[in-house]
């Protein structure tokens, strides 16, 4: 019944997320409701913030740009049945690598040589400090969720050590690197195209994203590789018995998403800051789970549910500024509520929708 | 000889009062991981009771209802926890990320909201805080060479909290080893197929073991604004419920090991703090983050089977099926 099937692929891909997003929205406004704020007044500025301008598009796609990064480096992980909370740390590491190749070559050569090494050092470092625990989960059955936990605060004692002694900038009293020259910055958006976004740091690294959204697409859906990582994710122990290595997969599968997430520092880094500095991730990891968990681990969905989270990020900015009352951390509560109804509680609301459908097809067929 | 016995016991007392909030959320854990639950959410269960305990001691002036206010809404995350983990069988883990993230966000909402001081609660006065015990003569047997010293100071003057969460250790040890519902707890954790052939409910028993877990996560956030602080102040756990996990991986789900290495992390924590540069040969930046991170480094080794090994609860993360 292949009609049949599209329905119910319909309804996990594009109505079951919109549930999720509607009621994790609804009742964020109860809670804007409850501090004594007008929630609609909120979704006003949150839309018109976001949307509403050349430059709160950029700022929105900015924000997306690294979601995604993080997010491809989550569901190439998840399509193993491994679930990962490091691309915090990933990222935070992968900004050392860009940070010491644009630091080593910006006065020399411009960005688009700069570029290449950059992000593959961001790759390269980001892989690396994924390897060990992708090892340890591989090779000695260590919990995945608990090691990459425990690395993201390594990740941040290490950066607090080589930032303050080794790449500070010799006099400046901020944990941070000196600025990058010209040749460690990419270009934003609004330099090279005929687009008006104002001072939004959109640049190009929106491209490497949606390059790396194919990859993974391609990766996972029409590689030998990929069917490997999905055959894996859903059956170790058939997947083994077919020959397909678990070791192998899980290394492989965790090195990809440790490159994926460190690349999300091109975008931060040499697209924004032009520096390397203190937390700058601050959570893009941790978004990354709630964007893959709610783009079904599906490029596409991957690339909607960046977005809206951009949305968030850029429309969050705005409603704590025209609304004091409420909060920046307004997005944390969506995040937090989006994560439990797509991802801990999808099978709830799915149940109960299919059963809807059925209801649908079912008076169709007697009708 | 008495300023090295001065510094010892400043050093270990400080080492009890950071281990607090580590030991509770430590057992908390231990609750609901040995009855197969995970719980990553830990960390914000604490933050959120820590949050409430200011709020509500500072509303009713008085220390003892931020207590059961804590406690309430680390049990209705709780329930948050097993609706979803234990009910409609989600992802354990996923939950407790999602409990983590709406703490952050739901606490400084709610205060900004209702206090306006930028994410802090309003200062708690002396009366809505926890006070100090002072154990019956400790005055008395200060003058008594080395014992007084320890006793006084290192044995007497904390809060009740602290004492509560060093008496829940053996509590905790006697409930899961020497009562009927302690064994279930262990069964369920490990092979809940047969708790639920010996006509036991397996979702009852975990929804139980996670109330348990949440009254300790509640008296260890109340512990962090009212009894520790005198208000709440944003993000005031800093990592210490995933430090928990840590420790509670280290003691390998096992409640009198989860109280030394509570200590043990909580000795590192208060040796980085006393001695802010310090240095055995590599620097002093170099020694602070060694120390910093080796709770973290060392819980990693030992998941890693370098020391003996970690094996966690057999059920740990699965949700139970019944079967059909």
């Amino acid at each position: 019944m292949p009609s049949f099937l599209n329905i119910r692929q319909i309804v996990d891909f594009a109505i079951l997320p919109l549930m999720n997003v509607a009621v994790a929205l609804l009742i964020s406004g109860l809670v804007v409701l409850f501090v004594g704020q007008n929630p609609l007044e909120a979704v006003g500025y949150l839309v018109s913030g976001a949307l509403g301008s050349g430059e709160g598009i950029g700022f929105t796609l900015y924000f997306a740009t690294s979601f995604m990064f993080t997010g491809l480096a989550v569901a190439v992980a998840s399509h193993a049945g491994l679930f990962t909370i490091g691309a915090e740390g990933q990222a935070y590491l992968g900004g050392l690598g860009i940070a010491l190749v644009c630091l080593a070559l910006d006065k020399f050569v411009p960005w688009y040589v700069t570029l290449v090494p950059a992000a593959a050092a961001g790759m390269l470092f980001g892989a690396a400090w994924a390897f060990i625990p992708a090892y340890l989960q591989a090779r000695r059955g260590s919990h995945l969720v608990i090691t990459t936990i425990m690395f993201n605060f390594i990740a941040s004692s290490v950066m607090i050590y080589v930032l303050v002694n080794l790449i500070k900038e010799p006099g400046s009293m901020a944990p941070q690197t000196r600025l990058f020259d010209a040749g460690g910055l990419v270009p934003k958006l609004g330099e090279i195209l005929p687009v008006n976004i104002g001072t939004a740091p959109l640049n190009v690294s929106l491209f490497i994203a949606i390059m790396a959204a194919i990859f993974v697409w391609v990766l996972i859906w029409k590689t030998k590789l990929g069917f490997e990582i999905r055959a894996t994710g859903a059956n170790p122990a058939a997947a083994r018995n077919a020959g397909i290595s678990y070791v192998k997969i899980t290394i492989v599968c965790m090195l990809i998403s440790g490159a994926l997430a460190g690349l999300a520092g091109v975008n931060i880094l040499m697209g924004d800051l032009g520096k390397l500095q203190l937390d700058f991730p601050a959570g893009i990891g941790l978004v990354g789970v709630a964007v893959a968990l709610m783009g079904r681990g599906h490029p596409v969905g991957i690339a909607v549910a960046s977005v809206l989270f951009g949305v968030l990020y850029q429309g969050g900015a705005e409603i704590s500024f025209w609304m004091p009352n409420v909060t920046r951390e307004l997005i944390m509560l969506i995040q937090g509520l989006v994560i439990l109804f797509a991802g801990a509680l999808s099978l709830m609301f799915r149940s109960s929708v299919y059963s809807l459908v059925d209801l649908f097809r079912f008076s169709k067929r007697e009708a | 000889m008495q300023e090295f016995l001065t510094t010892i016991v400043l050093l270990l007392s400080s080492t009890l009062r950071l281990s607090v909030p580590l030991v509770l959320c430590g057992l908390a854990g231990l609750f609901s991981e040995r009855s197969g639950v995970w719980d990553i959410g830990l960390e914000g269960k604490m933050l959120f009771a820590a949050f409430a305990a200011a709020a509500a001691a500072y509303q009713f002036d008085s220390a003892w209802i931020g207590l059961v206010f804590a406690i309430l809404v680390a049990v209705l995350l709780s329930l948050v926890h097993g609706f979803a983990s234990v009910t409609h069988q989600g992802n354990q883990i996923i939950s407790g990320v999602a409990i983590n993230f709406i703490s952050s966000g739901l606490t400084v909402l709610l205060a900004v909201g209702w206090f306006a001081l930028g994410g802090r609660t309003p200062q708690l006065q002396p009366a809505a805080r926890f006070p100090t015990v002072v154990l019956p003569f400790a005055e008395e047997m200060r003058s008594v060479p080395v014992v007084g010293a320890i006793y006084a100071d290192l044995i007497s003057g904390y809060n009740i909290l602290v004492y509560v969460a060093f008496a829940a250790v053996p509590v905790t040890w006697w409930v899961f080893h020497h009562t009927r519902f302690g064994l279930r707890l262990r069964a369920v954790g490990e092979n809940p197929a047969a708790v639920d052939t010996a006509g036991i409910s397996v979702d009852w028993l975990r929804y139980r073991a996670l109330l348990c877990g949440a009254i300790l996560c509640g008296i260890a956030g109340a512990y962090l604004s009212v009894a520790q602080s005198a208000g709440f102040v944003r993000e005031m756990s800093a990592g210490k419920g995933y430090m928990a996990l840590a420790a509670l991986i280290f003691a390998k789900w096992r409640p009198v090991p989860v109280l030394f290495a509570c200590l043990l992390f909580g000795f590192l924590e208060a040796l980085s703090i006393r001695f802010q540069a310090f240095d055995f040969g590599l620097g002093p930046a170099l020694s602070t983050q060694i120390v910093q991170s080796l709770p973290y480094v060392l819980t990693v080794v030992l998941l890693a089977g370098f020391m003996g090994r970690a094996i966690p609860p057999k059920a740990g993360g699965i949700p139970y099926t019944k079967e059909r």
